[in-house]
């Protein structure tokens, strides 16, 4: 493997097409999405987008945030050739939610926010608390896992390329 | 934000390596040889070590009471003493007129005035307590995956550095590449595709 300080540098890029490429996939393709994780029954924007822009040596930031925050900038930003480099996310899997924040090049999971769990009122509750919180930012992360591990793939194949590439800037440009 | 709280943030690691066996045994000795030291009376600024999630203030490793489940929990702790640095300016001032009375002259050199700016901020430290921070990690050995539960970067440079001391093993951290590299299930020609991987464009 690469060394650690150069891959992280050199393939930022993977986290930013990978959060680009499921706005595109919330917007236009929710079969996907759906076919990718059965148990989900909702997967929506938060209320925050980051995207960034470099031109030559320059880089131009444009945040996005607000519970009914128009996406035409970001749209915009893309269209000047912006990739999304921190995106929040709403998950439902039946009536549970979780809300978190991906940053595109560290996957560093912010504001992770999980379905209500049971009060630790004494010491003995410790544990069942430690194991119940695990399972949901288990869920959480495994999400993640699971829809990355699809996009690499999809990205090393020849359909990234031949499909999906001319499906979003056709997506990006409309 | 520890685990418990209503939000958290989260970096995640691989475990690279294996302990030798009783490896329970020495996870408790890497613990309780590198858990946090006070540094209340001491003249130092800053203190790193391991300490207990349920008795963060009371760091001890007994028995299974850092196992919860297949994981062993625990938290980092660092302590940190600010000085504010007009105080340290105060009482340096303090001291240089005091070292210029001593001696008669007029100047000190650049050495002495390090030496004097040194013994101020040690007898500050003294009598400046130390502002505890607590990061909670969820590790998971038989996965090899480690959950630590703060994005901070300069708190994560000083787990990565302990966990390393205290058990000789590394940890590689889960951004994208590593992710793809360690934990997508891709093949070795998919691995070696995507060392070579350029950034795509989304615009014409």
């Amino acid at each position: 493997m690469l060394d650690i300080s150069v891959s992280y540098n050199r393939y930022k890029f993977l986290g930013y097409e990978f959060l680009t490429w499921l706005w595109y996939l919330m917007e236009k393709d929710r079969e996907m999405l759906r076919r990718m994780d059965p148990e989900m029954t909702e997967l929506d924007m938060g209320n925050r987008i980051l995207l960034e822009n470099h031109i030559h040596d320059a880089v131009e930031s444009i945040t996005i945030r607000g519970d009914d925050a128009g996406l035409e900038e970001g749209i915009l930003a893309l269209r000047k050739g912006a990739f999304v480099t921190e995106l929040s996310l709403i998950y439902k899997s039946g009536d549970q939610e979780w809300r978190f924040t991906v940053k595109g090049e560290s996957f560093h999971i912010a504001n992770l926010k999980v379905p209500e769990s049971g009060v630790v009122e004494t010491k003995d509750d410790m544990e069942g608390a430690v194991l119940e919180k695990y399972y949901l930012y288990e869920k959480a992360l495994r999400w993640l896992d699971t829809f990355f591990s699809y996009f690499i793939k999809l990205r090393l194949s020849e359909d990234w390329q031949a499909e999906v590439i001319p499906q979003m800037r056709k997506w990006i440009a409309s | 934000m520890g685990l418990l709280s209503s939000t958290v943030s989260i970096t995640r690691y691989k475990v690279e390596g294996k302990l030798e066996e009783p490896v329970m045994e020495n996870v408790i000795r890497g613990l309780r040889k590198n858990s946090l030291v006070e540094i209340d009376n001491e003249p130092l600024e800053k203190a790193v070590g391991w300490t207990s999630f349920e008795t963060p203030f009371l760091p001890r490793f007994e028995g299974d009471s850092f196992i919860v489940g297949s994981h062993f929990l625990f938290s980092l702790r660092i302590d940190k003493k600010s000085i504010p640095a007009k105080i340290v300016k105060k009482y340096f001032d303090a001291e240089v007129a005091k070292r210029l009375a001593e001696s008669g002259r007029e100047h000190l050199s650049r050495n002495e005035k390090q030496d004097a700016k040194e013994h101020v901020v040690n007898v500050l430290s003294l009598r400046i307590p130390a502002t505890p921070s607590m990061y909670d990690i969820l590790w998971s050995y038989e996965d090899a995956s480690l959950w630590f539960f703060s994005t901070q970067k300069a708190a994560n440079e000083e787990l990565e550095t302990l966990f390393t001391k205290s058990f000789r093993l590394t940890l590689i951290r889960l951004f994208p590449y590593t992710v793809a590299d360690l934990s997508a299930g891709l093949s070795e020609a998919d691995r070696d595709a995507l060392s070579k991987l350029n950034p795509s464009r989304f615009t014409e």
